[in-house]
């Protein structure tokens, strides 16, 4: 009996998923539940147990290859040699498969031979280009792509450094293209005095991390007065798709990770209900675990805004790209001490800009400009005896 | 245009040959009052008249002898076998008389053998076999073996018209299952001409008979991952139509080849040996061969449906060409 391995469902909107790495090689006996591959769904890396068993006879879907949920990744042989059925003549040896065949990456089919010599290819100007078939194998199309690219002055030189994208660089990328192509992008940018918060933050940061368990930075004040200003703006905290707006009822607040590779949104989920100390421990839980790579798929999914600190970087101002199908993000510029005109006098405040990229199909400036200023007011207005 | 089955079409060209060509009969096991055992014949008899429409004994060598000798006098006989799994009983008179008398004594020899061939009717080892690579091992014969109505219509009459015997292997399977276009009115399509019945640039896959329509879902289902496949349909199995499978093949330097008959000395190895001679520079990848295992075929119908190749078997054989 043959079971086969599937590309898993990781969450409702997930439709397709990267096989990452395969911990066994054709051939090798694995255990039921045995760790057997890993892939990423969303950016987020899942291993997958053995659902049985077996040898794992073939694998169909070979690391870096992306395919819909649902797709046959591999077929493990149960545990019985399979014998043919008494009197029947034996089957011829079947032709190996293709992939299971090691070929050096320098091997050339005739089809690449033939093309190469009537483009004049050399062999040197041959050894430069890139494969992507069978163990790197340079496939006909190759040679076609790198002709193009060199005809276009596009083709990497040898001393170019070319790093093909990984799975997490490609949803990015994917996503970034389908957010910009979704929805025309306007920012709205307001300044915001820091000055109180800033104030009391630099009372409590020595003790913070130790009554709140997490460190205190200016992050979760602006999540909560953003919360805050989406519960009186619902057209903020709301999907998009295609010809109607759905004001989600709950706040899930996205909070956009930087990682070493690429970047990440976890969501806080359920964040109207939440205190500042609450939502400072939870948001520096979920950007930890972001780092560690152990965020669940479920983690990653039903944000319906999404918050973005700049200030980590020493940005002070950005036009954040949304994050589909979600109306708003607001990126948080760095907070800097500045000079200021207040009535009269010259003063040094801790300010920063807060930018508010919206969907300009659902959501217009007038309505934009009001969040913003319930968001200033909140920060503006904090009030450290009450917490 | 109306939708016809591949019986009717099959029915249709002969019926209209009979019509309009008094040298043309038929011969076979239970074609008259019995209608043939799928009922192509149904009706004939009532039509044609008992010296036209003959119900034979069960003698298959007698009776395609008696066709044989019919056609050496000018008649143009039609031969159905039951099953062609009991063409085997004739093949005496096909391959040593019927083939060789033309090359031996410069006679024609204008004879058609039906032979309805094909699994997945779950029939067995002694009526699912696929004979053709037999007739097409042995010079003086022609073979054809068409996957559509259109094709099968246009092609038995070519095959009746031609001055030398032609096995005709008319799929079992397609009889009731494929239904297709056939313009009214007269036409015949010339043997020996594949039919390039899906365009692509990517795979060629080369196919006949029930395979047809397996392969051209498998691409279906590669397009939509981005691969086009081209499907070359050969329609005729000798003479085979090298021309239409080397410039598919040299345009997508990918083959794959499909068929029902075990793999050992089929067609596909055929195709294979012309490939690698004639196009041996333009190859990106081995030619590699989807088909039954060299075993007879079984009769319980999950072990036929393991045995045969299908849409899904051909597109994950695709999808390892695709990423070679």
């Amino acid at each position: 009996m043959a079971i086969e391995v599937v590309m898993p469902q990781m969450g409702q909107s997930v439709a397709e998923g990267t096989v990452l790495e395969w911990f066994k090689r054709e051939g090798e006996r694995v255990e039921k539940d045995e760790a057997l591959l890993t892939i990423n769904t969303d950016k987020i890396d899942v291993e997958i147990p053995s659902p049985g068993a077996g040898t794992l006879s073939r694998i169909l879907v070979q690391a870096g290859e992306t395919v819909p949920v649902g797709t046959a990744l591999a077929t493990i042989e149960g545990p019985e040699p399979d014998r043919p059925p008494a009197g029947t003549t034996p089957s011829a040896p079947t032709p190996e498969s293709l992939r299971s065949r090691e070929e050096t990456s320098r091997w050339y089919s005739p089809a690449v031979l033939e093309l190469a010599e009537r483009q004049g290819l050399g062999p040197s100007e041959l050894q430069e280009i890139r494969g992507t078939g069978q163990s790197g194998r340079v496939t006909k199309q190759d040679i076609l792509n790198y002709l193009a690219e060199r005809d276009a002055g596009t083709a990497p030189r040898v001393d170019d450094e070319v790093v093909p994208f990984t799975p997490m660089r490609r949803a990015i990328a994917e996503h970034m293209v389908r957010s910009k192509q979704t929805a025309p992008h306007a920012t709205a940018i307001i300044e915001v005095d820091m000055t109180t918060i800033a104030e009391f933050r630099e009372r409590e940061k020595a003790t913070s991390a130790e009554r709140r368990g997490a460190p205190l930075t200016f992050l979760p004040f602006v999540i909560q007065a953003a919360v805050q200003a989406l519960t009186k703006h619902p057209w903020l905290n709301a999907w998009v798709e295609h010809d109607r707006i759905v004001l989600k009822r709950e706040i899930n607040i996205g909070i956009a990770v930087a990682l070493q590779d690429g970047l990440i949104v976890p969501v806080l989920k359920g964040a109207g209900n939440l205190s500042l100390a609450e939502i400072a421990r939870q948001a520096d839980d979920l950007a930890r675990r972001a780092r560690e790579k152990r965020l669940t798929p479920m983690e990653v999914q039903g944000g319906t805004f999404t918050v973005n600190n700049l200030g980590v970087s020493g940005i002070l101002l950005a036009t954040p790209i949304l994050v589909q199908p979600q109306a708003g993000i607001l990126g948080v510029g760095a907070v800097t001490r500045r000079p200021i005109v207040i009535g009269n006098e010259t003063a040094i405040r801790s300010l920063a800009y807060l930018c508010l990229s919206f969907d300009h199909r659902v959501i217009d400036g007038a309505m934009a400009g009001q969040f913003l200023q319930e968001v200033k007011a909140r920060l503006e207005g904090f009030d450290p005896t009450a917490q | 245009m109306e939708e016809i089955t591949y019986l009717e079409a099959i029915r249709q060209a002969l019926w209209e040959e009979m019509d309009q060509d008094q040298r043309v009969f038929l011969l076979g096991e239970d074609i008259g009052v019995y209608g043939g055992a799928f009922k192509i014949t149904k009706g004939f008899l009532e039509k044609f008249g008992e010296e036209r429409v003959i119900d034979t004994p069960l003698a298959e060598s007698g009776f395609v002898g008696a066709a044989i000798g019919a056609a050496l006098v000018g008649m143009r006989p039609v031969v159905e076998m039951q099953f062609a799994d009991f063409i085997s009983c004739a093949f005496d008179q096909i391959v040593n008389m019927a083939a060789k008398h033309h090359y031996r004594l410069g006679e024609p020899v204008p004879m058609v053998i039906r032979a309805p061939y094909g699994g997945r009717l779950h029939a067995g080892p002694f009526h699912s076999q696929c004979p053709e690579a037999w007739f097409v091992h042995s010079p003086g014969l022609k073979v054809v073996a068409p996957s559509t109505p259109y094709d099968a219509k246009g092609l038995l009459k070519a095959s009746i018209r031609d001055p030398n015997p032609v096995i005709y292997c008319e799929h079992k399977y397609l009889y009731r299952h494929a239904k297709g276009e056939v313009p009214p009115g007269e036409y015949v399509l010339p043997l020996g001409q594949a039919d390039v019945k899906r365009q692509g640039s990517d795979i060629t896959l080369i196919t006949y008979g029930a395979m047809v329509q397996e392969g051209l879902e498998a691409a279906d289902q590669m397009s939509e991952q981005g691969i086009e496949v081209e499907l070359v349909d050969l329609r005729t199995l000798y003479p085979l139509d090298t021309e239409t499978i080397l410039a598919s093949v040299k345009k997508t330097g990918k083959t794959l080849i499909v068929h029902e008959a075990p793999q050992v000395c089929g067609i596909g190895a055929e195709i294979a040996a012309v490939i690698a001679q004639e196009a041996f520079r333009h190859l990106d990848a081995p030619v590699m061969r989807l088909t039954a295992p060299h075993t007879p075929v079984p009769f319980s119908s999950p072990l036929e449906d393991f045995y045969l190749p299908n849409a899904a078997k051909i597109a994950s054989k695709l999808k390892d060409l695709a990423s070679y």
